[in-house]
């Protein structure tokens, strides 16, 4: 009894947060009158919220080392947007290149991005948000530039290249199957290996880390360089989906996977947050999205109840934690 | 150099400032962070100069700020918000809806005084909830509460007015943006006045000595007894009011008002007060350095567009400049904005040796 109460006490977050998604579910099936819990819609639901979730894992990484990174959106923009144009140069001259080629690109790419975001926060020591941030506009533009005004249409990037995303692999969409092989190795890097175990340390607190002699500044530009190689593939994978590349593609997405991160109980001052939390954060999220229009919510409001449902949650999660807190001192008077 | 050593203390009412005292020294003088930025002004009027014939008279060059007024407004108090060690990433929401308010109660009642007061207020009670949210819950970050209303308050613009946009306002309400005395605009005269106010606020003022202490340490501020929630209330508080009067100028500038006004305004507005020296992690900077830096990024911006530059250069040039202004200070141990120079120097004498 006492193992069942502690299983449920340090997992309240993610306990708390099925239960919401399991409400919700039940809410959101019952208004539409049965159309929200098809197995189509739920493929559907799945294949949208694969990429936040898959984004999310990077972005958990990087808030655990207690910092955050705003230039996402236009990492991925800008990789899928090399990818792109390497891709649409091939397809036009009769021979497209394969796609794990096109993927290679655009997560070196990203790899690049990450790194440079890494080195500034690492050895300049600039504020994450400050870095990010301006890094954002930079990757950005140079996503403009490439771009070079034109947009890559679905007729540009070949029929093989969006099998990527349509097809499906013993019955399962590849979006899927990608999304949990992500799942699987960030579950087990976060919480089983070394240096996954240093990233929480350095979040938790840099200067303990440093004395203890983890190298700081490497589990650092580490933590953004896989942020920037999941943005690299997300952004090829959202292009692939939506079958167009152009200047402004995943605009804002950052504050999605932000929010995804956030509604996992990951705290943004370092240190805590579990990949099972994240993932369910992100279903959360993308259900969200894709049951509004079912319910026939106008699409002004959704930004606002996404925004409002986001506040609420960081606020609930605040008062758990308060709780917890006070619990756990109480345990200790007695 | 000689070693100097400078003690500050804040006492329980926040007021007391001991300094040691220190000779006043030509070389640390010109070590400023400020001068760099004039530095930077005078090379961008210079490309400026080059880049259009007509640029180079009084008229040309007082023409050009109302390009980047309504960002500077939100500036200074963007930088006191900074000096907390906090951040407000919606402003440019809280301009779009006050802008949206504005635009609707003209609408309905034909009333433009009666239309910027209640955009005004929507400003204040926007900027208030901010507050009152980082007060009651100071475990959260401010990023992330500032994240999440700015998309509540940009959704409730789209809820009021969908995709239509209001226009028709009074022709004395065009005379907000476009109107001045002399070659001066009106709103340029508001803005210095109000960097005159900000910076006596910050440098000589309780308040002003309060959020210093505040952005060092909140937990010292609070024990020794600087009301630390209401301090932070105001000053959020302070930067909706102010984003709703820069959307009063927004509207009067574009005479007309949409959901989707000022996007992306944040971005340069927190570049302009960190460019300005104004350190993110709170407790450091000067309002000069924040109007100046105003200067620098909105001068630059209007320069790029005489050149026809495109605006994803502008964006690049922005972001560059924003990295470069926060890295160079820290680039050996942030030991603070002043020994910018001679960090550079102990860097390059060590990799020698």
């Amino acid at each position: 009894m006492d193992k069942v109460k502690r299983f449920f006490s340090s997992n309240i977050r993610e306990i708390s947060l099925i239960i919401v998604i399991v409400v919700i579910a039940m809410f959101v099936e019952l208004r539409s009158g049965g159309r929200f819990l098809t197995s189509m819609n739920i493929n559907d639901m799945l294949m949208e919220t694969s990429v936040l979730a898959i984004m999310a894992v990077g972005m958990m990484m990087v808030i655990i080392t207690g910092g955050i990174d705003l230039s996402i959106g236009a990492t991925m923009a800008l990789s899928a947007m090399v990818g792109g144009t390497f891709l649409k140069s091939s397809v036009l001259s009769g021979n497209p290149l394969p796609n794990l080629l096109i993927v290679v690109i655009a997560i070196a790419v990203g790899i690049v991005c990450g790194l440079i975001n890494g080195a500034l926060v690492s050895k300049l020591k600039i504020l994450p948000i400050i870095a990010t941030l301006g890094m954002m506009n930079i990757y950005r533009g140079a996503t403009y530039l490439v771009a070079n005004g034109s947009w890559i249409k679905q007729a540009e990037m070949g029929p093989g290249f969006l099998t990527l995303a349509t097809g499906k692999f013993m019955g399962i969409n590849n979006l899927l199957i990608i999304a949990v092989v992500v799942y699987i190795i960030a579950y087990f890097f976060a919480g089983y290996t070394k240096t996954g175990r240093k990233i929480y340390a350095v979040g938790n607190s840099e200067e303990s880390a440093r004395v203890s002699g983890i190298k700081t500044d490497r589990v650092l530009v580490l933590a953004y360089t896989i942020m920037g190689a999941i943005a690299g593939l997300g952004g090829i994978l959202y292009v692939c989906k939506y079958g167009v590349a152009q200047g402004e593609t995943c605009t804002g997405y950052e504050m999605n996977v932000i929010a995804a991160c956030v509604l996992g109980g990951v705290s943004i001052t370092g240190g805590t947050g579990k990949v099972p939390g994240v993932l369910l954060g992100a279903i959360l999220l993308g259900m969200l999205n894709n049951a509004m229009p079912l319910i026939q919510v106008s699409s002004f409001w959704q930004e606002a109840i996404r925004g409002g449902i986001i506040l609420f949650s960081i606020i609930a999660n605040a008062l758990i934690q308060r709780n917890v807190e006070i619990k756990a001192l109480r345990r200790r008077n007695i | 150099m000689a070693k100097e050593i400078i003690r500050q203390a804040v006492s329980a009412d926040g007021t007391r400032t001991i300094q040691a005292e220190r000779s006043f020294e030509l070389k640390r003088f010109f070590l400023q962070w400020e001068w760099m930025l004039v530095l930077m002004l005078i090379l961008v009027n210079i490309f400026n100069i080059s880049a259009s014939p007509n640029y180079a008279n009084v008229k040309g060059i007082l023409n050009a700020t109302r390009d980047f007024l309504d960002k500077a407004i939100v500036v200074f108090p963007m930088a006191f918000v900074l000096m907390l060690g906090e951040i407000d990433i919606s402003v440019a929401s809280i301009m779009a809806l006050s802008a949206t308010i504005m635009g609707v109660v003209f609408q309905t009642t034909q009333n433009m005084v009666l239309a910027i007061f209640a955009g005004l207020v929507a400003g204040t009670v926007c900027g208030f909830i901010n507050g009152i949210i980082l007060a009651k819950f100071p475990e959260l970050s401010s990023m992330i509460v500032t994240l999440s209303t700015q998309i509540i308050f940009r959704g409730i613009a789209q809820i009021i007015l969908e995709t239509q946009s209001i226009s028709g306002f009074p022709s004395w309400f065009q005379q907000v943006a476009a109107g001045k005395v002399g070659y001066i605009p009106y709103a340029l005269i508001f803005v210095v006045v109000e960097a005159l106010f900000f910076a006596y606020l910050l440098h000589y003022t309780k308040f002003g000595r309060r959020t210093i202490a505040m952005g060092n340490s909140v937990t010292v501020a609070k024990y020794s007894g600087i009301k630390t929630d209401r301090t932070k209330i105001i000053i959020f508080t302070m930067v909706g009011l102010l984003s709703a009067v820069a959307a009063v100028y927004l509207a009067s500038k574009m005479s007309s008002v949409r959901s989707d006004v000022a996007k992306g305004y944040e971005l340069d507005i927190i570049a302009m007060a960190v460019l300005g020296g104004i350190s993110t992690s709170g407790g450091k900077g000067r309002i000069l350095g924040a109007s100046l830096a105003i200067l620098v990024i909105g001068y630059l911006r209007y320069g790029l567009g005489l050149i026809n530059a495109s605006s994803q250069i502008i964006m690049i040039v922005v972001g560059i400049l924003l990295i470069v202004a926060v890295a160079i200070p820290n680039l050996k141990g942030s030991v603070g904005q002043a020994n910018w120079i001679k960090n550079l120097k102990r860097m390059f004498i060590k990799q020698k040796n």
